[in-house]
C-alpha cells in the first residue's frame, strides 16, 4: 500500500506549512484590507494545524477559538467599521517595496541559516516512539502551571531547580489584570464621542 | 527535494516561523492602512508562538522545553488578544477624529 508507506506527520506538516506560510505572504502583497483580513484567518487557522502536529492540542484550540474566534473577529469588526472605499484598497509606494523586501529578505536568509545550523535542532528525536502524542492529561497540567504548581516537574532531580519551577501564578495574575484594564480602557477609547461644536455640552 | 522526504526537525518548525515572522515585520512597514499594521503584529506575534511551540514539543525534541513552550504560548495569545483590542480602540478614534485611516496623515505631532 503506498498510503501506508507514507510519512503522514510530513505530509501533514508540509500541508499545513505551505498553507500558513501562502496566506501569510497573501496577506502581504494584497492590497485590499478585506482580502488580507480573510487571508489572515486562513494562515492563523492553519498554523493551529501545526500545533496540533507538535502535540500541543489545548495551545492549538485556543489558537483557534481566541485568536481565529475573538481577535480576528475584533479586527474584522475595524475593518468593516472603516472601509470606506477610499480606503479599501490602499497602494505602497514602489520605493517602500524595494526597501522593505529587501531588508525582509536578508532577515529571513539570516534566519534561515541559524534555523538550520544548529545540530541539535536538525536531527529528529532518538526517542520519538516512546512519546505519547495525544496524553490526556495535559490540560490538567497546563491549568495547574497557571494555578503555580508544576506537576509535569515533579521528578527534577535538583531541588534547586525545582524551587525555581513554581509555575505561573504571579504572571497569570498580572495578564489577568492587564486584560481587564485594557478592555475597560479599549471600551472607554472606541466610544464614540461627539465633537463639542456640534453637540454642545458632552465632551 | 530531499528535504521534503526527511521527518519533521524543529528547524522545519523554526522556517516556517521565520517566514511568519519577516512577513509580519514587512507588512508592518509597507502597509499604509492602520489594520493592515494590525495584521502584520498578528503575524509577526503568531510566527513567535510557533517557535515556542516547536521547542516545547516532547515530539521533536528530547530535552524540550516541556510545558513551559506551551504556557507561554498562552501567554502571547492572551496577550495578541488585549493588543488588537487596544489597537482597533485607537484605529477607531483616529479615524472617528480625522476621518481618515492612513497612517501617513497621523503627523499632529510633526514627527
Amino acid at each position: 500500500m503506498i498510503f501506508a508507506a507514507m510519512d503522514w506527520h510530513a505530509f501533514f506538516f508540509w500541508m499545513f506549512a505551505l498553507l500558513t506560510c501562502g496566506f501569510a505572504l497573501a496577506v502581504l502583497f494584497s492590497n485590499n484590507v478585506v482580502h488580507m483580513a480573510f487571508y489572515l484567518i486562513l494562515s492563523l487557522g492553519a498554523s493551529a494545524g501545526l500545533f496540533f502536529l507538535a502535540g500541543a492540542e489545548f495551545v492549538g484550540a485556543m489558537q483557534l477559538m481566541i485568536y481565529v474566534g475573538g481577535t480576528l473577529v475584533l479586527v474584522i469588526f475595524g475593518v468593516m467599521l472603516t472601509a470606506q472605499s477610499r480606503f479599501v484598497s490602499m497602494e505602497t509606494r514602489s520605493g517602500e517595496w524595494v526597501v522593505a523586501l529587501g531588508v525582509g529578505g536578508s532577515l529571513l536568509f539570516m534566519l534561515m541559516i541559524t534555523a538550520f545550523n544548529v545540530e541539535d535542532w536538525r536531527s529528529p528525536n532518538p526517542r520519538q516512539g516512546e512519546v505519547t502524542v495525544a496524553e490526556t492529561q495535559v490540560v490538567s497540567q497546563i491549568g495547574l502551571g497557571f494555578a503555580g504548581v508544576r506537576v509535569d516537574k515533579l521528578d527534577q532531580p535538583d531541588g534547586q531547580l525545582r524551587g525555581g519551577m513554581s509555575g505561573y501564578l504571579l504572571p497569570f495574575v498580572i495578564v489577568s489584570i492587564h486584560l481587564l484594564v485594557v478592555l475597560i480602557g479599549a471600551a472607554y477609547m472606541a466610544r464614540t464621542k461627539r465633537r463639542k461644536d456640534v453637540s454642545g455640552g458632552r465632551s | 527535494m530531499i528535504e521534503f522526504l526527511e521527518p519533521i526537525h524543529v528547524s522545519h518548525y523554526l522556517l516556517v516561523g521565520a517566514v511568519m515572522f519577516v512577513t509580519g515585520a514587512v507588512c508592518m512597514a509597507t502597509k499604509r492602512n492602520v489594520l493592515g499594521i494590525l495584521m502584520g503584529v498578528e503575524l509577526v506575534l503568531n510566527g513567535a508562538n510557533i517557535n515556542f511551540i516547536a521547542f516545547g514539543s516532547k515530539y521533536l525534541r528530547s530535552d524540550s522545553l516541556g510545558l513551559d513552550g506551551q504556557l507561554i504560548a498562552l501567554f502571547v495569545i492572551v496577550l495578541a488578544a488585549a493588543e488588537a483590542a487596544v489597537a482597533l480602540a485607537i484605529a477607531l478614534n483616529f479615524y472617528n477624529n480625522h476621518t481618515t485611516i492612513d497612517v501617513d496623515e497621523a503627523d499632529d505631532l510633526r514627527g
